[in-house]
């Protein structure tokens, strides 16, 4: 128990000397004016900015209205994803049939890039919430559907015939025994989701959007406002940590099982 | 036997198909099971003794030759034929507890009734000091106890055990074998398992059946009562010529 710790102690502090080390590279290339500040930023200059964009906003809007515009997005797609995903994946992949209208619909879209069909989605949708929503829901939707149906597969055939045998059938056996024997893989699956739809969420705000972090770093660029855009960037990267820290501590919660099956 | 007849198996015989051929598993089995049988089924590797569990359990469905339970053709798995499988299926996401209820709630029983008949058998497992823990932090013999409680909690017509110490080790399997000799006494239950241990057969069956491969029949049936004859205390037969004689005959069958 005490070697675990340790190990764990010494790990934790290699990741601290590795950023330590980033920020020290970081500081002397601008220290020592090896490029200019306009391509990369001190982090003096990055560390007003985000205090003044904290204070100000940016562009008349609050840096919240900025983040929280982009997490509502995120989280409403999600939210909408899991709900449609997570049934109809377990459907297709208990009852062949549904399996066999649904399948070669989330196949044929999946392997396309969410902003190739983004300029489909604008034109249907128009350009406000509807069709960013949109987006960022079918990102999300195919790595949970194909998880699900991947996870009814692969559902222990003990769970099943031993349900059977102690008289479970139909629904008693779909909710009691297919659903929670597929809950771990779903838990991954969202968390691979969250992730894709958070990049696609930067990108779609990047191509058509007046708010949101991924607006507020494309708009920057215009202008060469270096510090914004890393102001920016940085934000993304610790709030996409922060999301799936949060969905893995849920995780850990419900599907306490995991790794003991 | 005066008992009451609980499964008929008549010719029965079983096809696996395959990509060219289809390959029979069991041919020509007949078999009567009736009430407090205690029958240990013996035989190689690929005799066909797991799909002859299978079909009784309602797994496998025959492909030729009549498989009646008290009179009625069987169409699928059902709560009257409870299994122990030889790895645990005890669920994950439920407490010991929970898994043991799971059949009576399934059943529709009032939760006052659930309750009495989870904590009566999980007493007869020596389990209910681990109810409300979940299956994984068990070790195997209590797992297998587990199993064993949710299988007897439907109160079955008849209870599959599919090799269910198979997996354990020596100390521990002599234990299980003592718990389900008793609790075969005391509740009166009918049994069928698998085993591939001719002395675990010997020590707990009535009937011993040994199967053969190819094809996968039963070849012999032995009526046995040492069960009778075991040491309350370490829970192993006294072992006597008689035995010995028995044990020679039947390895001498399995070994061809």
């Amino acid at each position: 128990m005490q070697n675990k710790k340790d190990f764990n102690k010494n790990h934790r502090m290699l990741t601290l000397l590795t950023w330590a080390f980033i920020f020290l590279v970081w500081f002397m290339i601008t220290r020592f004016n090896l490029v200019s500040h306009l391509i990369v930023p001190s982090p003096g200059e990055v560390i007003s900015t985000f205090i003044s964009i904290v204070k100000d906003g940016y562009n008349g809007i609050s840096l919240w209205e900025h983040l929280g515009i982009s997490m509502l997005r995120l989280l409403i797609a999600s939210l909408l994803a899991i709900v449609t995903a997570v049934p109809l994946g377990l459907f297709s992949g208990y009852f062949s049939k549904v399996g066999a209208v649904v399948d070669s619909i989330v196949q044929f879209y999946r392997p396309l890039p969410p902003l190739a069909y983004y300029v489909v989605l604008i034109l249907w949708l128009g350009i406000d919430e509807s069709s960013k929503i949109t987006l960022l829901y079918l990102a999300a939707f195919a790595p949970i559907y194909i998880a699900c149906v991947a996870a009814v597969a692969n559902i222990r055939v003990e769970y099943l015939l031993s349900a059977k045998s102690l008289g479970a059938s139909g629904k008693d056996l779909f909710f009691q025994i297919v659903f929670p024997a597929c809950l771990p893989d779903i838990f991954t699956s969202i968390r691979t989701a969250v992730g894709v739809a958070y990049t696609t969420l930067v990108s779609a705000e990047m191509i058509a959007a007046t708010s949101g972090l991924g607006w507020m770093v494309i708009d920057a660029s215009r202008y060469l406002k270096s510090s914004v855009i890393f102001v920016g960037i940085i934000i993304m990267g610790i709030s996409g940590v922060l999301i799936d820290q949060g969905l893995k501590a849920l995780e850990k919660k419900i599907v306490f099982w995991k790794g003991y099956q | 036997m005066n008992n009451e007849l609980i499964i008929e198996i008549d010719n029965l015989t079983v096809d696996y198909p395959t990509e060219n051929e289809s390959v029979r598993a069991l041919d020509g089995v007949d078999l009567k099971i009736y009430q407090h049988d205690f029958i240990c089924v013996l035989g190689p590797s690929g005799c066909g003794k797991s799909t002859l569990l299978n079909v009784i359990a309602g797994f496998t469905l025959p492909s030729d030759g009549t498989f009646l339970m008290q009179g009625q053709p069987v169409a699928g798995p059902d709560r009257q034929r409870g299994v122990v499988f030889q790895s645990a299926s005890l669920y994950p996401w439920m407490s010991v507890r929970k898994n043991v209820e799971f059949g009576p709630k399934i059943k529709g029983l009032p939760a006052a009734e659930i309750n009495l008949i989870a904590t009566h058998y999980l007493e007869q497992v020596h389990l209910l000091e681990v109810a409300d823990q979940p299956p994984f932090q068990l070790s195997g013999g209590m797992k297998q106890r587990v199993a064993l409680a949710r299988a007897l909690a439907n109160e079955p017509a008849i209870l599959l055990l599919d090799e269910p110490f198979g997996a354990l080790d020596a100390l521990t399997r002599i234990h299980m074998q003592q718990l389900v000799r008793k609790i075969w006494k005391e509740n009166q239950n009918t049994i069928f398992m698998i085993t591939h241990d001719v002395d675990e057969a010997l020590s707990l069956g009535t009937r011993l059946l040994v199967m053969s491969k190819s094809p996968g029949t039963i070849i012999q049936e032995f009526s046995v009562a040492f069960c009778d004859r075991v040491d309350e205390r370490t829970g192993r037969v006294y072992v006597d010529a008689d035995y010995l004689a028995r044990r020679e005959e039947i390895l001498d069958l399995i070994d061809v």
